[in-house]
């Protein structure tokens, strides 16, 4: 037995940052307080450094529990540019808002650190460890501007679906080592192929994985506790969660898939196919409906997970599974750009005690703040999946690769759903142009203002030339 | 020896059905919180069993793991249960309705 | 099988035998003296006094969640003691990790106030 924490060096790196900020935090002086998110920022990016500094790192630690290769690190770079993204989301909003603690940091850095481990997760323990770091720090933060009723309220709804989903999850776990006498994905698969595993117990087990998962990720018909959970959230925390929390299942979902039940592929297929199509439609459809902007971008994330599901239903077919990988990641860091950006919009025009959050507030601002009307305008084009943005490119190579799949009728779904979703998308950039308000003063904060514009130039000009950032996600190969 | 492996599979599936429902029907935040604990230890309860089944050691550590993490979940929960008893003298959760569209 | 789950049979007979022979004896022969004392919830206890279902101060919660926490960390010191020697030095160094973990979570609730009762 030996000592080798490489493989996790930069998950150790972020916790490590958030235990001993922890303490200091505690310690140093409140005129000193800015130092908390700076050394945060600090040390994901030295996480950052690491993790790139181990692409085409192709090795197994921990006794076979995590292994990295160019999957996990193209995810974990996404999970900490999402952490450095929300750290700029966050610094002013906490402070006008009157929920600046330290605190706030290091459990989003804890949260960060257990997605990091979620996606070099090579044993389903890990996965559930993983899970339940990544989203306690979340429920926490979520009821963070106590003692505002909302926020409570949508810290205990997310707090008992959340646990809910991590037991469906566990008791698939179970299942599966009951099927197979293993918790290794590897294990999985061999026992599976070898045929000493009962098979219907792994079809169960591996059902409740997904539902496991689903229910974190916000797929229909499990997303109801979503549009509640990121309208009652402090604005920062839903930005992050609505990127980060997503993410993490949905990488998790893909390694455990692809690697161990392509033998399954037969039983679950059909049911993957009928989830994405479904969250495709009904989030889209209920996204028209809505007034507040946060609950509208809630049932737009749910929408966009159908999207990123459409890549998981190939999962057993090993000739496009690449693509399937390299389209689907693809997809998670157009949409993570694009996101923070379009949350950064929101945190800007937020007022106090949480007014200006409703569409209608949005009457008039692109007039008066131009550049901050044109960058929301490229953040919904993006999200619409419209040239010249990069959610183009998202939605070409997600769409292409399931065409490949020869999943057709799904493809159409998506375009239809796509469609559908140009008319909500597209209703907030007609608010901000075309219609008169009353005088909402936007948050001006070099932060927020930088994160708005860096995003808004990465959709742009990424989106003219998509080439370099889709070929890393070629690169970022799962190593099978 | 004796006790079939289905034995304890069955109490578990028995165990984890009546927590998801519990989950499901009660009102009482509390008692939410009690049956999401019962689906956790539905879950051990069959780790531990396939673990005696295959002569392995790996589904008892990874109960101490579930065990470590339900207890994170408690704090956590209870904590947040506090707080909002505080504010609203009630943690029935179908009176939680600020939140609605 | 019957075999194997005879003894638990008998020991289960055995238990609802005694459960019910025992009461019955006392209640044949036993003499009945009814004195105010013994209608008491607590018959050699404490007079009972106020609601039953009085508040209960909100820092037991907060003991009582700490208590938790720390309590349950022993499950993972445990079969490590019991292995030690087998392990050497690399799990020392790992549970040291683990214990510096729990520790900073004691400094932060030692430094908050969540220890003091007052």
């Amino acid at each position: 037995m030996t000592l080798d924490f490489t493989p996790i060096l930069p998950f150790m790196i972020v916790a490590g940052a958030a235990l001993a900020l922890l303490v200091l935090d505690l310690f140093w002086p409140v005129r000193l307080k800015w130092l908390t998110p700076l050394l945060a920022a600090a040390s994901l990016l030295a996480a950052l450094v690491v993790e790139l500094g181990q692409a085409n790192y192709l090795r197994a630690g921990l006794s076979n529990m995590v292994i990295i290769d160019n999957f996990s690190v193209f995810a974990n770079a996404i999970f900490i540019c999402s952490g450095i993204a929300a750290i700029a989301l966050a610094y002013d909003y906490i402070q006008r808002t009157g929920i600046n603690h330290g605190e706030y940091y290091v459990l989003m850095l804890f949260s960060i650190s257990g997605m990091l481990l979620m996606s070099t997760a090579a044993d389903l323990i890990i996965v559930f460890l993983a899970l339940e770091l990544l989203s306690v720090p979340l429920y926490v933060l979520t009821g963070f501007a106590r003692p505002r009723l909302d926020s409570e309220e949508a810290a205990l709804k997310y707090f008992l679906l959340g646990a809910f989903s991590s037991g469906v999850l566990l008791y698939g776990i179970a299942l599966l080592y009951g099927a197979t006498s293993y918790t290794s994905l590897h294990g999985i698969l061999s026992a599976v192929s070898r045929g000493t595993a009962d098979m219907p117990l792994v079809v169960v087990g591996a059902a409740f994985l997904l539902v496991g998962v689903a229910f974190k990720g916000g797929v229909v018909p499990f997303h109801m506790w979503a549009p509640d959970v990121y309208q009652g959230a402090p604005t920062s925390v839903t930005g992050f969660m609505s990127v980060g929390a997503k993410a993490a299942g949905f990488v998790a979902l893909l390694r455990i898939f692809v690697v161990a039940f392509p033998p399954v592929a037969v039983e679950l297929t059909s049911v993957m196919n009928f989830l994405a199509s479904l969250t495709m439609l009904i989030g889209n459809i209920a996204a028209i409906g809505q007034r507040n902007i946060k609950r509208m971008l809630a049932y737009s994330g749910i929408a966009q997970a159908g999207y990123m599901l459409m890549a998981f239903v190939p999962f057993g077919n090993k000739a496009i599974i690449n693509d399937s990988v390299a389209s689907m990641i693809f997809y998670l860091a157009v949409y993570a750009i694009a996101s923070f950006g379009a949350w950064a919009v929101v945190v800007a025009v937020e007022q106090a005690e949480g007014r200006g959050l409703d569409i209608d507030d949005y009457a008039g601002l692109g007039r008066r703040y131009p550049l901050l009307g044109v960058a929301m305008l490229i953040f919904m084009l993006s999200f619409i999946g419209l040239p010249p943005t990069l959610g183009f490119w998202g939605k070409f190579y997600l769409f292409r690769s399931v065409i490949e799949g020869n999943y057709i009728v799904l493809a159409l779904v998506g375009m239809l759903a796509s469609l559908i979703s140009a008319y909500y998308y597209l209703r907030v950039v007609v608010m901000m142009f075309l219609h008169d308000g009353a005088n909402i003063t936007v948050r001006r904060n070099w932060l927020l203002s930088g994160l708005v514009g860096v995003s808004a130039l990465a959709v742009l000009l990424l989106g003219l030339m998509p080439g370099p950032l889709f070929q890393m996600a070629a690169d970022a190969l799962l190593r099978l | 020896m004796a006790v079939p492996v289905a034995y304890y599979l069955a109490l578990s599936a028995v165990l984890f059905v009546m927590g998801a429902l519990g989950v499901l029907v009660r009102r009482n935040a509390i008692v939410v919180f009690m049956s999401l604990e019962l689906m956790f230890n539905a879950a051990n309860l069959a780790f531990v069993a396939f673990a005696r089944y295959y002569l392995q050691l790996d589904g008892q550590i990874i109960v101490f793991f579930v065990m470590t993490v339900a207890a994170a979940e408690v704090a956590v929960g209870l904590a947040l249960m506090v707080a909002i008893f505080r504010a609203r003298h009630s943690i029935d959760v179908d009176q939680m309705s600020i939140l609605k569209g | 099988m019957v075999n194997e789950f005879l003894p638990i049979g008998v020991l289960i007979i055995l238990a609802v035998a005694l459960a019910i022979v025992v009461p019955t004896l006392g209640y044949l022969f036993g003499p009945r003296r009814y004195v105010p004392a013994k209608s008491r919830p607590y018959e050699s206890g404490m007079t009972p006094f106020g609601p039953g279902t009085r508040r209960v101060s909100v820092r037991y919660y907060m003991i009582a969640v700490l208590f938790i926490l720390f309590d349950v960390e022993v499950v993972f010191f445990l079969p490590w003691a019991v292995v030690f020697k087998e392990l050497g030095v690399p799990a020392l160094i790992e549970m040291g990790l683990f214990a510096l973990v729990v520790v900073v979570g004691l400094v932060y609730a030692w430094k908050k106030g969540a220890l003091e009762w007052e």
